[in-house]
């Protein structure tokens, strides 16, 4: 069986389309770069079966045929995009409505060695995850401290 | 006894759709998460028994024939990896149910919480018991869906940030693997493991050669060895202390395992063995040298795991079966301890409110038992004898030294420098957090009650860790019964061995597979 060749150059491009969006740094846009190279995936996965008449028997003789394997599989891989899509497009909204953007951002440890390389300070102090933890624990503790402070004076 | 094949799969499926009609009522969901999950250990138990006793187990879904339909295998080491990771999940459950209690359930929504991981379950349980390569695809994305709605649990902003790394280079390794698929097809016609065997073997070396490096591209990203690792520390630990867990235990072993099946299976003859052997050294030492330079319970584990999944990729580089039974030996060792460790280190936050190594101290003076509950895990994951940890390690070292090239000998050395550093790594974590002098921060044991109940009441509303003087029993429990299951493993080395040598003589062999999936020979 020789593969058509409309088919495997429009997956090329898919594919092509599909990398460049994925390497943006705005969620949007590898989302739309995920949809295009998983229609790509889709497409080449169809390829790869035989084309051919309805795969029904009694309305195609056998070996005109199209191979329905390849169809089902790619039913299965456009119910799992189209799950994904809702997941990403979720995780962009709530970027946007937490951030005010959807960008990805970089990652704790790069952001770390930035601002150790920025204040040139020693290791610990700059570490972003403690400075978050700062705001968040001290009213608990501050509940403690006041809750606890009288009933040890009585 | 072949009905009993499809359970892990089904149960927990049919659970997670009962304890999503059951949301609003955490009571009555514990329950059937808990049932059901007892039970999947319950038949993975048996299944692991009666393939070593009586060969694969085999069923054909919905009555297709073999090549037609899809098939679920259960061989030793399917069962083997199905037993551990059920006990796992069950023991991690209980973890996470005693901590949704303690925190009146805030933290975790209970009533996503319990369908998801379930549906988590049945992924990890599919993508074992696969005998097919689009239905190994389908468990895979099952447990990945079910990966990212924990992960980002509660969408605060960290686990958004981590959420969106993790879920594009998870999307991107399916597509790799969705694209291997669609080339295997293309060029076979059939997607059954074992009719693959036969029928990758007559295609021509450089496409067989294209295939298999796909696929190992794809599981590669998912079992997170090195070149393709970055994502994982910088995702897991943000995930609340039972998810990390779960993830560190089964999901990148689940990549382990796809890699160990299709390595021997599908592409015998060891044509990328020296790239595996390559990467698996590069997977430890770089991994472990991230691990030293952490300053964070979570983050410094999260290295070890990809530190140590390289000791793995080295058992099944070498292709020989004291390599391979030694990797499934040290699959086996390390989903146990790593978990357990996560575990703990969870328990190090809610005690000492961080898992910052500077904002510890003196855990081992306020919690000698959580200290127990963290050193012998550490312990073992360093490789000290007489734990499973050095067992595993020894076994790898044993088939290195038994193959002899320069290769296999400087990942000897390799293997022997990472536990070094390992056990460093964790030297540094039980100084810093558990021997210096206690931190001002921490509550003493004496002020319990005020503590516990001023934190359940004022809790903040974002997710900031709060120290806790006392841990609830529920959360101690399953990580004492994790550590005692490592400890186990110790004592049951030597029927595991044997077990593990077993299975990686019969994927060495190949043909128990097929011969199980087509008892008349392959069409």
């Amino acid at each position: 069986m020789s593969p058509n060749l409309s088919y495997v150059l429009v997956v090329g491009v898919l594919v092509a389309a599909g990398v460049t969006l994925l390497l943006e740094r705005s969620l949007t846009r590898v989302l739309m770069g995920v949809i295009l190279l998983g229609n790509g995936a889709n497409l080449l996965l169809l390829t790869g079966g035989r084309s051919g008449g309805a795969p029904i028997v009694g309305t195609t003789a056998e070996q005109d045929m199209a191979d329905p394997l390849p169809q089902a599989m790619v039913l299965t891989a456009i119910v799992i995009t189209l799950g994904m899509t809702a997941f990403l497009l979720a995780l962009a909204y709530r970027s946007w409505h937490l951030n005010g953007h959807d960008e990805v951002q970089d990652d704790v440890e790069d952001r770390r060695i930035v601002e150790l390389a920025d204040r040139d300070k020693g290791p610990g102090t700059a570490d972003v995850e403690a400075g978050d933890d700062d705001p968040a624990s001290d009213p608990a503790e501050e509940q403690v401290a006041a809750t606890g402070a009288p009933g040890g004076r009585a | 006894m072949t009905w009993l094949v499809p359970l892990p799969v089904v149960m927990p499926l049919l659970g997670a759709a009962l304890t999503l009609l059951l949301a609003g009522r955490p009571y009555a969901q514990r329950w059937v998460s808990l049932t059901v999950l007892t039970a999947t250990v319950a038949v993975a138990g048996t299944l692991l028994v009666r393939s070593s006793l009586h060969g694969p187990l085999v069923v054909e879904v919905g009555g297709w024939v073999a090549p037609l339909g899809i098939v679920l295998v259960a061989d030793q080491l399917a069962a083997l990896m199905l037993v551990v990771s059920a006990a796992v999940t069950l023991c991690v459950l209980v973890y996470s149910i005693g901590q949704g209690m303690a925190d009146g359930n805030e933290e975790t929504p209970l009533s996503v919480y319990h369908p998801t991981y379930l549906v988590l379950t049945a992924g990890v349980c599919n993508a074992f018991l696969s005998g097919d390569l689009f239905n190994l695809y389908v468990g895979f994305e099952i447990l990945l869906v079910a990966s990212y709605v924990l992960l980002t649990l509660g969408s605060t902003e960290t686990r958004i940030r981590a959420g969106t790394t993790y879920v594009v280079v998870s999307l991107l390794s399916s597509l790799i693997f969705l694209v291997a698929i669609g080339l295997v097809y293309a060029s076979t016609g059939t997607l059954n493991l074992a009719q693959l065997v036969d029928r990758l073997d007559a295609l021509p070396d450089d496409l067989r050669l294209v295939l298999q490096a796909m696929l190992l591209l794809a599981f590669g990203i998912k079992a997170a060895v090195f070149p393709l690792s970055a994502w994982l520390p910088d995702s897991y630990p943000t995930a609340p202390a039972p998810v990390t867990a779960v993830f560190a235990g089964l999901l990148t072993k689940v990549g382990v395992y796809a890699i160990i099946r299709t390595e021997t299976l599908l592409f015998p003859g060891g044509r990328t063995a020296d790239l595996l052997l390559v990467a698996a050294a590069l997977t430890m030492v770089v991994g472990i040298l991230g691990a030293v330079a952490q300053s964070d319970i979570k983050r410094l584990l999260s290295f070890t795991l990809v530190s140590h999944i390289g000791y793995m990729l080295f058992g099944v580089g070498l292709t020989t079966s004291l390599g391979l039974s030694a990797a499934i030996f040290y699959v086996v060792h390390h989903i146990t301890i790593q978990t357990t460790l996560f575990l703990a280190a969870g328990l190090v936050e809610r005690r000492g409110g961080s898992t910052a190594l500077d904002r510890l101290g003196g855990l081992a003076r306020v919690s000698p038992l959580l200290a127990v509950l963290f050193f012998v895990p550490a312990l073992n994951l360093a490789g000290i004898p007489p734990f499973s940890g050095f067992l595993g390690k020894l076994g790898l070292v044993q088939a290195g030294v038994a193959d002899g090239g320069p290769l296999a000998w400087t990942l000897v050395a390799g293997g022997l420098l990472t536990s070094l550093l390992t056990l460093y790594a964790i030297a540094r974590v039980w100084n810093l957090a558990f021997w210096r002098a206690p931190h001002p921060d921490m509550p003493a044991p004496g002020d319990a009650a005020r503590a516990a109940g001023t934190a359940g009441a004022e809790q903040p509303p974002d997710d900031a860790p709060h120290a806790v003087a006392v841990l609830p029993r529920l959360m101690i429990a399953p990580t004492a019964v994790l550590v005692g299951l490592g400890l186990a493993l110790t004592v049951a080395a030597g029927p595991l061995f044997a077990l593990s040598t077993d299975a990686a003589d019969d994927l060495l062999r190949r043909t128990p597979y097929v011969e199980a999936v087509f008892p008349d020979g392959a069409p």
